[in-house]
């Protein structure tokens, strides 16, 4: 990986609250978060905890109603361009592999040579040199959610946001996923990722954040929280049980 | 009945044989269709972008009024321009009315509405679909704008040439601010008119028959063009 800029990590999400419109009921209701560098993150949480917002608001796609988001690192102020996000359903443009992945590197306005050395390698990371030179919307889903992957990778990101990555794959597409997502992070790229799958929870994650009706009930190391999660809610959600 | 199919054959014969008229009248219609057509886009393409990615108040009645702008009536335009152009009107000086400008003037202003609104409604579409992601890779709006331009080049494509099919199959707007002046601004559908009530059947006939393959070329170039760029959907 090439020399890094300075760190903007620690994430720090302070009393985040959202609401889409003003009589709305708040979705994300009084959220605060610490996020580190170095470790893989994973947002669990019912459907409608606010996984997928607080993802969004971290990420800067959404402005929160109330509350603050901060990158404390001394990189802070130019953070937004040492971040990238995958999204549930991959979003590629209509032209080849290698035309998404340069696109991506032209708006970091990385130069022309430098583009293709990064996008050689995030390809071959992600296995997907064969594949280089097709139309990137003729793939199945699941070669085009790697593709995505790899245009993040090749953002080389300080931060890299997963929303629910292999939601919508096949064991095996999901497997492929995964394992380009390790490759990224034994690059150095945080991970923060939400997923409704315990065993990729437990095969990735060094920590948990447990979301509950828009707010953390506990942030814990993983193998503590699967062994003995501390807020009934998460104890509920591990067992199965329907938590209303 | 003789006399109809008498008139069929001669109409044919105008059009294999290339008749003066005929292609003059064929081509000031092209040239007033197509140079509207290319106001409407510069104009109707912005704008539906525009409505699509910006919340502003009053965005959604500006949305109701171009939907509803698709349905103008064309002599309503018409009778408008003139007033517009007639001597004793604000633009009168301009000495525009009964010629080829006006005529552009008048289709402009009728196919505007329609490649806003069509362009819009694709617009939104892809912001729905792209906006995060673009966003995310960190595009300004101009940059994002444009990339979704590309990748809806097939969908915005049609929308301009329900544009053009509308302006070139348009009869009473071009009447009222062109005048049907012979070799000026005679053009296919307000020739058809009048050679219709003249009796003239073949010529009325021949441009009918050229229009319609026309509109047909038209849309069959709408369908292809889909084909080409959007070979699979997924």
């Amino acid at each position: 990986m090439t020399e890094r800029s300075a760190t903007i990590l620690p994430l720090e999400l302070e009393n985040v609250r959202w609401q889409v419109s003003a009589q709305a009921p708040f979705r994300l209701d009084g959220l605060s978060l610490q996020l580190a560098l170095g470790s893989r993150t994973v947002l669990l949480g019912p459907n409608g905890a606010g996984k997928t917002l607080t993802l969004r608001v971290a990420h800067g796609l959404l402005e929160p109603t109330e509350g603050t988001v901060r990158w404390k690192g001394p990189g802070g102020p130019a953070a937004a361009l040492q971040q990238a996000m995958v999204f549930q359903r991959p979003v590629l443009l209509r032209r080849s592999v290698t035309a998404n992945l340069s696109y991506a590197l032209a708006l970091r306005g990385i130069s022309a040579e430098a583009r293709q050395t990064r996008l050689a390698h995030a390809l071959e990371g992600a296995g997907l040199t064969h594949l280089a030179a097709r139309s990137a919307r003729t793939l199945s889903v699941g070669q085009q959610q790697r593709v995505a992957l790899a245009r993040a990778w090749a953002l080389e990101p300080q931060v890299l946001f997963l929303d629910e990555p292999t939601a919508s794959l096949d064991p095996g597409a999901a497997q492929a996923v995964e394992s380009t997502i390790q490759s990224i992070a034994s690059g150095g790229t945080k991970i923060v990722m939400t997923t409704h799958d315990l065993g990729q929870a437990r095969r990735l994650a060094d920590d948990i954040v447990f979301l509950q009706a828009g707010r953390v009930t506990e942030h814990t190391p993983a193998a503590e929280f699967f062994e003995s999660p501390r807020s009934a809610e998460a104890r509920a959600f591990l067992k199965g049980d329907l938590f209303w | 009945m003789a006399e109809l199919s008498e008139a069929f054959a001669t109409a044919l014969r105008l059009l294999v044989t290339l008749d003066r008229d005929l292609v003059e009248i064929a081509l000031l219609s092209l040239r007033v269709s197509l140079l509207a057509v290319l106001l409407a886009a510069g104009v109707g393409l912005p704008l539906g972008a525009a409505l699509a990615s910006t919340r502003f108040p009053g965005r959604n009645a500006l949305t109701t009024v171009l939907n509803a702008l698709m349905g103008l009536p064309p002599v309503v335009v018409g009778l408008a321009i003139y007033l517009l152009l007639s001597r004793s009107g604000p633009l009168g000086e301009l000495n525009l009315l009964f010629t080829p400008t006006a005529m552009v003037v008048a289709q402009f202003v009728l196919i505007t509405p329609i490649v806003a609104a069509l362009s819009r409604d694709t617009f939104e579409s892809l912001w729905d679909e792209y906006g995060d992601q673009l966003r995310s890779l960190g595009a300004s709006r101009p940059r994002a704008l444009t990339t979704l331009v590309f990748e809806g080049r097939a969908a915005l494509s049609v929308a301009i040439l329900a544009g053009l099919g509308r302006a070139i199959a348009e009869v009473g707007a071009v009447q009222i601010v062109g005048g049907n002046i012979a070799h000026s601004t005679r053009v296919m559908t307000t020739a058809i008119a009048l050679e219709t009530s003249r009796g003239d059947l073949p010529l009325a006939l021949g441009l009918g028959i050229l229009l319609v393959a026309l509109s047909i070329f038209l849309n069959g170039a709408a369908y292809g063009m889909r084909q080409w760029l959007e070979p699979t959907h997924d």
